[in-house]
């Protein structure tokens, strides 16, 4: 688990897939390393890198056997970032996700069913939101959303009014 | 590690050296659990992920259409990143309409090289756009649309429409509040901005019918519990549109017959009552608002436009130049290797 939870992220790179919750489990069969994992986004280009990548990890560490699984269910959520992986994003100049969603405080269940999700089934948000997360240059909490749209289909683009420079955030999902 | 020619290096890392496929992609759902639910139609659960898959992939396509000819970066990044989200939705479920049809179909052979009559998204998706605002009216409905969907599948009797549903639906709400936010920027902008999207929300008009209509396949599977509840669905969205439209201040006729043929098929009277009332609540005297209702409600018995439906294969000819640009290259050489 060390090895898979330890390989690091190919966009974020000082983040680990431990730190962003990707890696679900790690398990033998036999000789058989199974690594689960869970895509963050549908469309997320970097997790055929990530696949890769665990892939030559562990082979390096001495396992020849590995099979890497990908689950759908229960989805990826922003909140699944552990508090390091906080940290480092903000020493990386990355904004952490703001809040956690509703999901996390609600057990996993067994099978899975339909589950509400705060902001999904939530009202339709018709004004952008006017203060963005703390700049994680200058810590101000006087920041504006630039576009809901990063430069990955997780970040979006912030701009702080007090040091005026742009930053990036991780959105909540 | 040098080549001549960078195009070398994309195969460097496995065997598959196909352009017009992705390279090295591995199958998107490997790892993913892929068993067949109990007692479910195999051929109408494929049409019905090839309906969804190929809505997200025609969609995207005149998404992607919007690179480079955007009005500002910051919406050209956001548009590609709403394409790239449907694009990852629509490999998904192409994927899984071909290991459940069991035909060695994979989301790249659905993609290339089926003919215009075998795709079955809703003809709303391959529409092209006049301008920007023309085009964050139609992501607003489309994405209202899709939304409401697939809240509703993710209790979808099929395990991975319901997983696709789940992610889904949170990357659809971000898409579905980026265009109404527009949608209300432009339509309060100046003269000029608000009458794009006036007639970008009348350019829908023969279209929106077709997305409460459930063809056969999508009632076999409603009754099976794998599909959404269009009626449902149609209420959820009709709410939405209004909350948008009382926002800034537009009739709802202007999304013409579609409007009404949306709002009075199939004895929505009772909720349009109280969606009417709800209006006239808020916004104090309605009188114009209510005058404005019934005409649209009697504007429906006048049939509605156009005639065959995408999800039986029958497209506008718009579709035909999008199959062009994303096909003929895999057509014309096939198995063609860097």
């Amino acid at each position: 688990m060390e090895v898979a939870a330890g390989v690091a992220d190919p966009e974020l790179p000082m983040l680990n897939l431990g730190d962003l919750g990707i890696v679900r489990e790690v398990s033998c069969i036999g000789s058989q390393v199974v690594v689960t994992i869970t895509p963050t986004y549908s469309g997320c280009p970097a997790m055929q890198e990530i696949s890769e990548d665990l892939l030559d990890a562990l082979v390096e560490a001495g396992f020849s056997d590995v099979v890497v699984r990908s689950v759908l269910e229960p989805a990826w959520t922003s909140s699944w970032i552990t508090e390091e992986g906080r940290r480092k994003l903000v020493d990386g100049g990355i904004a952490p996700p703001q809040s956690h969603s509703r999901i996390e405080d609600e057990p996993v269940p067994l099978r899975a069913t339909a589950r509400s999700n705060s902001y999904v089934d939530g009202p339709l948000r018709l004004r952008r939101s006017q203060y963005g997360p703390p700049c994680p240059l200058c810590g101000s909490t006087a920041t504006e959303l630039l576009s809901p749209f990063g430069s990955t289909a997780c970040k979006a683009l912030y701009r702080c009014q007090e040091c005026m420079e742009p930053f990036e955030g991780i959105k909540e999902i | 590690m040098g080549f001549d020619n960078v195009y070398e290096s994309i195969g460097e890392d496995n065997d598959d050296r196909h352009w017009a496929f992705g390279t090295g992609f591995s199958e998107t759902l490997s790892g993913v659990e892929q068993s067949l639910p109990i007692g479910i139609d195999v051929n109408d659960l494929a049409a019905y992920c090839l309906m969804l898959g190929d809505d997200a992939l025609v969609m995207s396509h005149r998404l992607q259409e919007w690179v480079a000819r955007a009005p500002e970066l910051e919406e050209e990044t956001a548009l590609a990143n709403i394409a790239l989200d449907l694009l990852g939705q629509a490999r998904l479920l192409l994927t899984r309409a071909g290991v459940v049809a069991g035909s060695g179909m994979t989301e790249d052979t659905y993609a290339f090289f089926r003919d215009e009559n075998e795709f079955l998204n809703v003809r709303l998706a391959e529409l092209t756009d006049a301008d920007f605002g023309a085009l964050m009216a139609r992501l607003f409905v489309f994405s209202s649309w899709r939304l409401a969907i697939l809240k509703r599948l993710r209790a979808s009797k099929d395990q991975v429409v319901a997983a696709v549903a789940s992610k889904g639906a949170k990357e659809i709400t971000y898409h579905r509040d980026y265009a109404a936010q527009w949608v209300v920027r432009l339509a309060d902008g100046t003269d000029e901005s608000r009458s794009r999207i006036v007639a970008g929300l009348c350019a829908l008009s023969p279209f929106i019918s077709e997305l409460f209509t459930a063809s056969a396949v999508e009632q076999r599977m409603l009754y099976a519990g794998v599909a959404a509840d269009l009626a449902d669905v149609r209420t959820e969205v009709v709410g939405v549109l209004l909350e948008v439209f009382s926002e800034v201040e537009l009739e709802p006729q202007v999304l013409g017959a579609g409007y009404c043929a949306l709002s009075a098929r199939g004895g929505l009277g009772g909720e349009l009552d109280s969606i009417r009332s709800q209006m006239m609540g808020e916004h104090g005297s309605g009188s114009g608002r209510e005058g404005i209702l019934m005409g649209a409600i009697a504007l429906a018995e006048m049939g509605e436009h156009g005639s065959g439906s995408g999800r039986e294969g029958i497209h506008t000819k718009a579709m035909v130049e999008l199959l062009g640009d994303l096909q003929s290259l895999a057509r014309s050489y096939p198995g063609a290797t860097w």
